[in-house]
């Protein structure tokens, strides 16, 4: 119980002071809405484009909803110190980076829905497959921030982790196949395409959304788990390994 | 143990891992090829004030982090409260706090809301920490402050409420690093009353300090660690025995010190001279110092002195007799770097 008293306490303190503040809100709300706007005005093809469009715009609210936060919850706590106060409460690790990044993973649902909830007024998402389309928001979320945290921890400066996620983050948006399919990538591509995160992400979205997929979804949504895991065990060993050193 | 009878404590006392607060074996730490930490040695018994002196550099964050588990030993064991956490950094610390040498409280939350959180963070209750967090505010001075956010506090008011977050949780263990270090005089004189207080309430204190003459009033024991290694144990009582028969009077003047010291060594053959400053100079003898005489002879040297003061022989010059580090160069240094080693 204690341990709950001090998870739910980290994340509430990150919630208030990083999360619900007005430039990320407004992030959260504005990003999503441009990223739509964009493809909607380039595809060209009326309303009924969206369907398509949704899921690629779905997965970068919540990519970039979340790796953002991170690079300010772990980099810049770990740089000014307050997070060895985090280190020295008697809580494990695996919790404490759990609350840590709780946040931003609530924080990237959050963000999934504003595109969802705008194209709830512009086209019809009776046939949404919703039950493959939440784990798909849930496990894209936990990957990315996950992602954002691996990156955190790699750096020592805030800006670093900036840099260091557009690194990741803007090849994403063409290469896991939002707007573009992976059949249509150059066969050099494809192997890169498919050793990211979100290429299994984005497959589930469009199968729930339009039925279009490549894997069978309880693969994708299987091999998203295992990055999550994945990226979570290499976070922790870093932390080990470089600030507990 | 790193040399037998080093520390004397130890032999008067006994040595229990179990029943002492912190016991600590050839602890070792190096990072890359730098020794930080070389093999140290000691105990804390359990409602000790225990000091840590040395200058920057020494070893002294480096042990307490390894001590509170933030950093990895790389040789050596390590028991709290008598558990073992060599390997497992995590197993003793619901009975230690921390007061680091800087304050890491979070700058965008009140002071109160920073010890509201850092109680939840030993998992206390919302009643109890709020009950908790506005005792310490009244007991630290902050209450007109409780509400002011952590950024906008004075240095003194920072260190305060770091250290009222340090026991919020009551820990039985306090580790205090450099707690004076850079706050104005009034803000130290309340902060050693309330360490005293802590310690008159039987929490048992490790306090690392460059301040001699704090650890000298404040510590029941100290250690001296030079360059990663520990070079005297002992009670304050015992290491400044030795002195305490000596008579030491302070001059300063205006007179080129390396110059004058010869002759008057050689004027004053039962005395001894040495430099303490650019602009003083130490005597020291086994016999009552006539300074009249001394003063005298500085004037017919052409110096003009501006005062003559009469030294009790302390915990400091017992530091310089054993590692050989001027104290005022140790302040000066620490003013400087700030070290954090």
């Amino acid at each position: 119980m204690k341990r709950w008293i001090a998870f739910w306490n980290i994340l509430l303190k990150d919630m208030r002071t990083y999360y619900l503040k007005p430039p990320n809100i407004s992030w959260g709300l504005i990003f999503p809405l441009a990223w739509t706007a964009m493809f909607f005005i380039k595809s060209g093809s009326g309303l009924e484009s969206i369907s398509s469009i949704l899921p690629g715009v779905i997965a970068l609210s919540i990519l970039f909803g979340t790796t953002s936060l991170l690079a300010v919850t772990v980099t810049f706590e770990k740089k000014n110190r307050s997070f060895e106060r985090l280190m020295l409460a008697p809580i494990p690790l695996e919790l404490l980076m759990l609350a840590k990044t709780s946040g931003a993973i609530l924080f990237g649902v959050v963000n999934a829905f504003v595109p969802v909830i705008m194209a709830l007024f512009l086209a019809d998402l009776s046939r949404v497959a919703w039950g493959a389309f939440a784990p798909a928001v849930f496990l894209i979320a936990v990957a990315s921030t996950f992602l954002g945290l691996f990156i955190a921890v790699a750096v020592s400066e805030v800006f670093e982790a900036q840099t260091f996620s557009n690194f990741f983050r803007f090849p994403m948006i063409f290469l896991c196949g939002l707007f573009f399919p992976i059949n249509n990538l150059p066969a050099f591509l494809k192997p890169i395409a498919y050793a990211l995160p979100l290429t299994y992400g984005a497959d589930v979205l469009h199968g729930a959304v339009h039925g279009e997929h490549t894997l069978p979804i309880a693969v994708d949504l299987s091999i998203l788990g295992i990055f999550c895991i994945g990226l979570f065990a290499a976070s922790l060993r870093n932390i080990k390994r470089k600030w507990i050193s | 143990m790193a040399a037998p009878g080093l520390d004397r404590g130890y032999e008067r006392h006994g040595v229990n891992k179990m029943s002492d607060s912190i016991y600590v074996e050839n602890l070792a730490k190096s990072f890359e090829k730098i020794e930080a930490v070389a093999g140290i040695s000691f105990t804390v018994r359990q409602g000790e004030l225990f000091g840590f002196l040395g200058p920057n550099g020494a070893g002294k964050t480096t042990t307490i982090n390894m001590l509170t588990g933030l950093a990895r030993p790389d040789t050596g064991s390590i028991h709290i409260g008598g558990i073992d956490c060599t390997n497992r950094a995590k197993a003793a610390q619901h009975l230690i706090g921390v007061v680091p040498d800087e304050s890491n409280l979070y700058p965008e939350l009140t002071g109160f809301e920073n010890l509201c959180f850092c109680a939840a963070l030993y998992g206390m209750r919302k009643p109890e920490r709020q009950t908790r967090a506005r005792e310490l505010m009244d007991v630290f001075d902050l209450t007109p402050a409780a509400d002011r956010k952590f950024a906008g506090y004075s240095k003194g008011m920072k260190r305060k409420l770091t250290i009222a977050a340090g026991i919020i949780h009551r820990p039985s263990i306090l580790f205090l690093d450099e707690p004076t270090t850079g706050i104005d005089v009034a803000s130290a004189r309340q902060l050693r009353q309330l360490i005293a207080d802590l310690h008159r309430e039987g929490t048992t204190l490790f306090l690392t300090t460059h301040y001699i003459e704090e650890a000298e009033r404040l510590c029941g024991r100290v250690a001296f660690i030079v360059a990663g290694r520990i070079v005297r144990i002992d009670t304050v009582e015992h290491l400044v025995q030795p002195v305490q028969a000596k008579h030491v009077v302070q001059i300063a003047c205006n007179v080129p010190i390396n110059g004058i010291l010869k002759k008057l060594s050689a004027a004053f053959p039962d005395s001894m001279f040495s430099a303490a400053g650019k602009d003083r100079i130490r005597v020291e003898a086994d016999q009552p110092i006539r300074v009249g005489e001394l003063v005298r002879f500085l004037e017919d040297q052409g110096a003009e002195v501006f005062e003559a003061r009469r030294m009790r022989p302390s915990l400091e010059d017992v530091f310089v007799q054993i590692t050989g580090i001027e104290a005022d160069d140790m302040r000066r240094e620490k003013g400087k770097r700030g070290g954090t080693t």
